[in-house]
């Protein structure tokens, strides 16, 4: 008897979520799939740069895009289950389980809504190799990384804006740093800041962190170990009160402060700020 | 008058960093660096050993400070401590504390 002959058997339909853009920042690539041509196409612009259809994604994301919400965004709500993360605010509902790596978001098609997810992501991954997104500028000259960390108001937007044509903008707002055996790596981020200019995407060996404070005149203060802790730990994205995700944090902050030079950067608004930072 | 066990709170991240001990609160992320003293304390509280031992054989020996001194200031640090939910106090050994983290 004829074996019969099904259709499956030589293709399989994906679902539309199947097609997305994947998209690498700190080296980590996430397939972002949304069966929505327009909102794939506003997430390659959006992410320009960051886009690289090469890479063998190391997590993914399903979009469902839906109306938007009619409650504001709030303070995102993050707790964990197991191995997954659920992540709320007003604007969008998500899940991530951290051990296939993979998750979902229903959100509209705005992709203020994903720069939040994915920040988010990012910060779970990376919270399990001792790096983290921190609030800083960070730039790159000669090679080598230097992270401007600060509130709001610190600085950040100011000492971007100050970059000499030698140095190379990573971010003006959200700095991404991976650990690497005994050193660190600052990347390249697409959050930006008040420039609204996304970040080159590109990585350098960190060479300083320094915390920004404006004032009448340029120096460098060394920080000791404990102040730096502290205020690292106060500029680092955090958004769970999860007892695991805590100590892996704390512990990454204090490695760090404890292999990279930190210091206060007191600095005056011109051009001569960049003559310390090489 | 009945002794007081102390035990380090397990929602809590603890390292040394320069000589200091900094501890970090998992339930509201607040930071917290502790004195000498309060570091020696802390380290020792592992639920099993009373507050007055700590007290004499650690606090005592290590700082130049009269016992009855040393034991009401303790109590004033383990009930702030134990405020702040990064120790818990207990009239009775706690059975599930973690160790000390150096011998007594």
């Amino acid at each position: 008897m004829a074996a019969s002959v099904s259709p499956s058997r030589f293709f399989r339909e994906e679902p539309a979520e199947r097609c997305g853009a994947t998209v690498e920042i700190g080296g980590i690539p996430i397939l972002l799939q949304t069966g929505d041509e327009d909102f794939r196409n506003l997430i390659e612009q959006r992410y320009a740069g960051f886009v690289n259809s090469s890479a063998e994604p190391v997590c993914q994301l399903a979009i469902h895009l839906q109306q938007p919400m009619k409650r504001p965004p709030d303070d995102v709500q993050v707790s964990r289950s197991g191995s997954v993360w659920r992540i709320e605010r007003g604007d969008f509902c998500a899940e991530f389980d951290a051990r296939s790596r993979s998750g979902w978001v229903r959100q509209s098609a705005n992709p203020y809504s994903l720069d939040a997810v994915l920040r988010i992501m990012h910060s779970l991954v990376l919270a399990e190799e001792g790096g983290f997104l921190v609030h800083a500028a960070s730039g790159v000259r000669n090679d080598r990384a230097f992270v401007f960390a600060g509130v709001s108001g610190a600085g950040k937007t100011t000492i971007s804006r100050l970059a000499p044509p030698d140095a190379t903008l990573l971010t003006d707002e959200i700095s991404y740093i991976r650990r690497s055996g005994s050193s660190y790596h600052a990347y390249g981020t697409p959050f930006a800041g008040e420039l609204a200019r996304v970040g080159t995407n590109l990585k350098a060996r960190l060479a300083a962190l320094y915390f920004l404070e404006k004032g009448p005149d340029n120096r460098v203060v060394p920080v000791s170990g404990p102040h730096a802790a502290h205020a690292l730990i106060r500029n680092i994205l955090f958004f769970a009160h999860d007892p695991d995700l805590v100590k892996r944090v704390f512990d990454a902050a204090i490695e760090f402060v404890s292999r990279v030079p930190v210091a206060r950067f007191v600095f005056a608004p011109d051009e001569r700020a960049w003559e310390l930072i090489r | 008058m009945s002794d007081k066990y102390i035990a380090r709170s397990k929602a809590v991240a603890a390292r040394v960093l320069g000589g200091e001990m900094i501890i970090m609160s998992a339930v509201d992320s607040k930071l917290f660096s502790l004195s000498d003293v309060a570091t020696v304390i802390w380290e020792a509280a592992d639920g099993r050993t009373p507050l007055s031992e700590i007290v004499a054989k650690r606090v005592c020996a290590e700082f130049d400070v009269p016992a009855d001194v040393a034991y009401q200031d303790a109590e004033v640090l383990v009930e702030e401590l134990a405020t702040r939910g990064i120790l818990s106090i207990s009239n009775q050994p706690v059975a599930d504390a973690e160790p000390a983290t150096e011998a007594l």
